[in-house]
């Protein structure tokens, strides 16, 4: 197995996403990537409207520093470490291609169907990245946090607000595959 | 020299990322169809590390740099914000397949649509900022 180049397992791939949560809890933070979106909007002038975008946003420059890292790793990963495929479940690569005429599965990191530039002017595509997108922000805010402040940070802390929060995660995501899906893919 | 030490920390976390394919809308599909167990595994282990870790923390009062206290904040009780909060984001997750972190890394990996995605979820949390206080919680 070539480390540098092959994907990451599992075992490799969780450990050091706990050792990202220790390190940040070391230098007296904590991990959590939607917060962001908050700081983001604070520094867009957000506050005039509400008094939710009303903090000390600068405070929160160190997570924008991280988010810059990670901007950064993706371009390094991508470019030097990877080839840039993911090879899938093939009975779930076949149910892509099947029912959904998503056939890019074992080809590509992203579906091109739906992540190709040339596929922004399709209405359709455009609705579901858009969508995608606000639903992650307006729910990760509604719930107080993300994948990393809620799944990893939150439930690592044994906090049952938390877990609500994850098992809401699921709800959404399992609905939106299994029910929501066919009726739009297809 | 601090903001370098959280610009190492961010390059780690989208190389973990990427590498790992936690960013890849595929495996993010996969996850949601019980094809695999990788995202589970992924999830799974940095849980149980992550829960053995802040237990050894709490029990010898491990310090953060500088001795201060740890960023341990217990989350304010509740229900309704979470759940219904919670379903929102995760149709979102499996529509966009990606969450917040996964996003930046995207992309910096050149996948130019994401900006869109990255676009759409600053608007989402500017919607909830200002509808806030209308919503249940």
């Amino acid at each position: 197995m070539n480390l540098i180049y092959d994907p990451w397992p599992w075992f490799i791939a969780g450990p050091l996403i706990a050792l990202t949560m220790f390190v940040l809890l070391y230098v007296g933070k904590q991990f959590g990537m939607s917060s962001n979106l908050r700081t983001i909007c604070s520094i867009g002038g957000a506050a005039k409207y509400s008094d939710f975008f009303k903090f000390d946003w600068r405070a929160q420059r160190w997570n924008l520093v991280v988010v810059v890292g990670a901007v950064i790793g993706g371009f390094i990963a991508s470019q030097f470490m990877s080839d840039n495929t993911v090879k899938i479940n093939p009975e779930v690569a076949q149910q892509l291609s099947t029912d959904y005429g998503i056939e890019s599965a074992g080809e590509a990191y992203l579906p091109p169907e739906l992540f190709a530039a040339e596929h922004l002017s399709n209405p359709f595509v455009l609705a579901v990245l858009i969508l995608g997108g606000f639903m992650v922000g307006f729910g990760a805010r509604y719930a107080g946090g993300c994948t990393s402040g809620h799944a990893i940070s939150g439930l690592s802390n044994l906090q049952l607000p938390s877990l609500i929060a994850v098992i809401g995660f699921f709800i959404g995501g399992l609905v939106m595959i299994h029910l929501i899906f066919p009726l739009i893919f297809s | 020299m601090k903001y370098l030490s959280y610009l190492t920390i961010g390059i780690f976390f989208g190389i973990i990322m990427y590498k790992s394919e936690a960013a890849s809308w595929f495996r993010i599909y996969e996850m949601f169809q019980f094809g695999s167990f990788h995202m589970y595994g992924i999830i799974g282990s940095a849980l149980v590390l992550g829960v053995i870790g802040i237990q050894i923390i709490k029990k010898y009062k491990i310090k953060a740099i500088g001795s201060s206290e740890m960023n341990l904040h217990p989350k304010k009780k509740g229900i309704t914000s979470y759940l219904i909060g919670g379903i929102i984001f995760g149709l979102g997750w499996a529509l966009a397949g990606a969450c917040p972190g996964p996003m930046y890394v995207l992309a910096g990996a050149g996948y130019f649509s994401i900006l869109v995605v990255i676009a759409s979820a600053v608007l989402g949390t500017f919607v909830y900022g200002v509808i806030k206080d209308k919503l249940p919680h």
